[in-house]
């Protein structure tokens, strides 16, 4: 359902980042992307999603090219985008945020169900703003919160949807990620690090340094990814990475 | 009252028709085109020139009076001064919304001068909402004046609005605040086309453990132009807060000037202020949730100005 094809990107007076990145998503499949710290996998998920543009390259969604497609058009396809790095608004509220993000007015109950997947009490976030206030972990889950919301989704990516959240709560995103997987007819893309997300993944993608390292099925390249770990060895192929 | 003050009267004072059982005063054009005291609440004209008295009982509490004032044509200067005075230990809502309408090529001006004398321990909120309308070619002028005493322990909330529509503003403020006294001002202001906003808070906290917070935040659209000065002084051990967040649009300009003088070893003063477009970040959000930049815009404003 989602296809890229030779995607490269280079910030402006920057060098190049991504290399030529060939990869398919299939249809109700989850994928998960890992790598190295800088390894290009943000600057992967933001061409996705449209925030950044691609310097070659072609996307594919559902087989129609949307390469030149903006956020809103592709937003209003079936792609949703949890960033790694929450937005902060001064004034918006969780719930108009959350509405926002669902397309139209949502109950209470509903809005209960969405902040109760990524564990937060909905008597106490409703009316927050979304702001500087809220913690870390609190803000991430928000965040997954309003890509979780999302009516007509095909693909949804989360960019390290574990970071600072706590363990408790990560259990619960665990089995939204499962519940979102066996309900709907999305593909899901997520970005981590984490063995737990790793464990329920379909299909496992290395990116380092802007390149597709290994890409296979969980039972393919999941033991290998944990040895190296296990060894100490330079994690996820990076061994490649650092001989070059 | 005419349809126009009808109007402005469900936009600035939540009206539906009637004021039922409440103290209120309605002015329409300079005029008195309404009122009613109640047991604990009295408003009566002032003696010596325009405006009114308005006192309320010690100790009143739960009750809502409202203040609104209209100018629904052209070629009216409006001039009004109230007095309020509240007794120690009321608790009370004050509603003081004002909506001016130009259809002609005169100004249509509202210049309300409002005392506030708030007795010990008295508690009130005091709300007011600006509106201009019309299309005549004359200028929409609202110049409120608010200057409030607060006696020990007593407690101000203002919430004051202004969103579209008024050409020209000069907003004055001032408050002197005795011990444990505290005030607490909510500022919303957006500006658009040609419009003009000033607004100058002067704040003096001289009692012991006396508080201020000011928290003002702006849209300034179009080629609009808004100024803002504020100066918190305390002159004892007290708290000052001011914040200040405009909003950048199009060509708006904001000039803001925030001051603050400590005549005193304990007096903690605090200024935070921001002035700039609307982060690019945050419109990328909105557009991954299926917004167009336009809408994006609309709602970080709307959420901005709640
Ligand atoms: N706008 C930009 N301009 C210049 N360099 C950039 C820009 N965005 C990202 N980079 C660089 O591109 C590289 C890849 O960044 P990216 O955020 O995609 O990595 P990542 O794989 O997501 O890393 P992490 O695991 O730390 O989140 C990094 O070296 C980063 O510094
Ligand atoms: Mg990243």
């Amino acid at each position: 359902m989602l296809k890229l094809e030779s995607i490269a990107w280079r910030p402006q007076d920057g060098e190049e980042i991504l290399k030529g990145i060939n990869l398919t998503v299939a249809e109700g499949r989850l994928t998960v992307i890992t790598g190295p710290n800088g390894g290009g996998k943000t600057s992967l998920a933001k061409i996705i999603a449209g925030l950044q543009t691609p310097t070659a390259g072609k996307i594919w969604l559902d087989g129609q090219e949307i390469t030149d497609l903006d956020i809103t058009q592709r937003s209003r396809m079936g792609i949703g985008y949890a960033f790694q790095q929450p937005v902060r608004f001064k004034g918006l509220t969780v719930r108009s945020l959350l509405e926002i993000a669902a397309g139209g007015d949502l109950c209470n109950g509903e809005i209960c169900q969405l902040l109760g997947q990524v564990g937060l009490c909905t008597q106490d976030y409703i009316d927050r703003e979304v702001n500087a206030s809220l913690s870390g972990g609190e803000i991430k889950r928000i965040e997954i919160a309003t890509v979780l919301a999302k009516k007509n989704a095909r693909l949804l990516i989360f960019d390290e949807p574990e970071a600072g959240i706590d363990l408790w709560s990560f259990t619960g995103l665990i089995d939204a990620f499962e519940q979102l997987k066996a309900g709907r007819n999305c593909s899901l893309l997520i970005i981590s690090h984490q063995e737990r997300i790793l464990e329920i993944a379909d299909e496992i993608v290395v990116i380092a340094d802007g390149k597709v390292r290994t890409q296979g099925s969980r039972e393919e390249v999941l033991p290998a990814l944990l040895e190296n770990e296990k060894t100490g060895r330079c994690p996820l192929h990076k061994e490649v990475a650092c001989n070059e | 009252m005419n349809n126009i003050t009808q109007k402005f009267l469900e936009i600035v004072s939540d009206y539906k028709g009637s004021f039922d059982g409440v103290a209120y005063n309605i002015r329409e054009d300079g005029g008195c085109a309404g009122r009613q005291s109640t047991e604990h609440i009295k408003i009566e004209s002032k003696p010596d020139g325009p405006g009114l008295v308005i006192t309320i009982d010690p100790h009143t509490k739960g009750e809502t009076v409202y203040i609104p004032a209209c100018v629904t044509k052209s070629n009216i200067n409006d001039l009004v001064y109230n007095d309020f005075y509240v007794g120690e230990g009321a608790d009370v809502v004050i509603v003081a919304g004002c909506g001016v309408h130009a259809d002609g090529d005169a100004e249509a001006r509202h210049n309300g001068i409002h005392r506030f004398f708030l007795g010990k321990g008295s508690h009130v909120l005091y709300k007011e909402k600006h509106v201009g309308t019309g299309s005549g070619k004359g200028l929409r002028r609202i110049d409120p004046v608010t200057d409030m005493v607060l006696e020990e322990d007593a407690v101000m909330e203002m919430d004051t609005i202004q969103i579209r529509g008024v050409d020209r503003t000069t907003r004055s403020t001032t408050g002197v605040l005795k011990a444990r006294a505290k005030l607490i001002i909510h500022e919303r202001l957006m500006t658009d086309g040609e419009e003009r906003a000033l607004t100058d808070f002067n704040v003096v906290m001289e009692g012991e453990d006396s508080k201020v917070d000011l928290i003002s935040r702006s849209v300034a659209r179009g080629s609009s132009y808004q100024e803002y000065h504020s100066k918190i002084t305390g002159n004892n051990r007290c708290t000052g807060h001011s914040e200040c967040d405009a909003i950048l649009v199009g060509n708006g300009k904001v000039n803001a000037s925030p001051e603050l003088y400590a005549g005193h070893l304990d007096a903690e003063l605090i200024h935070e202020a921001a002035i700039g477009k609307i982060a690019g970040e945050q419109i990328l959000k909105l557009k991954t949730l299926g917004l167009t930049q336009e809408e994006a815009e609309e709602k970080i404003i709307q959420g901005f100005l709640r």
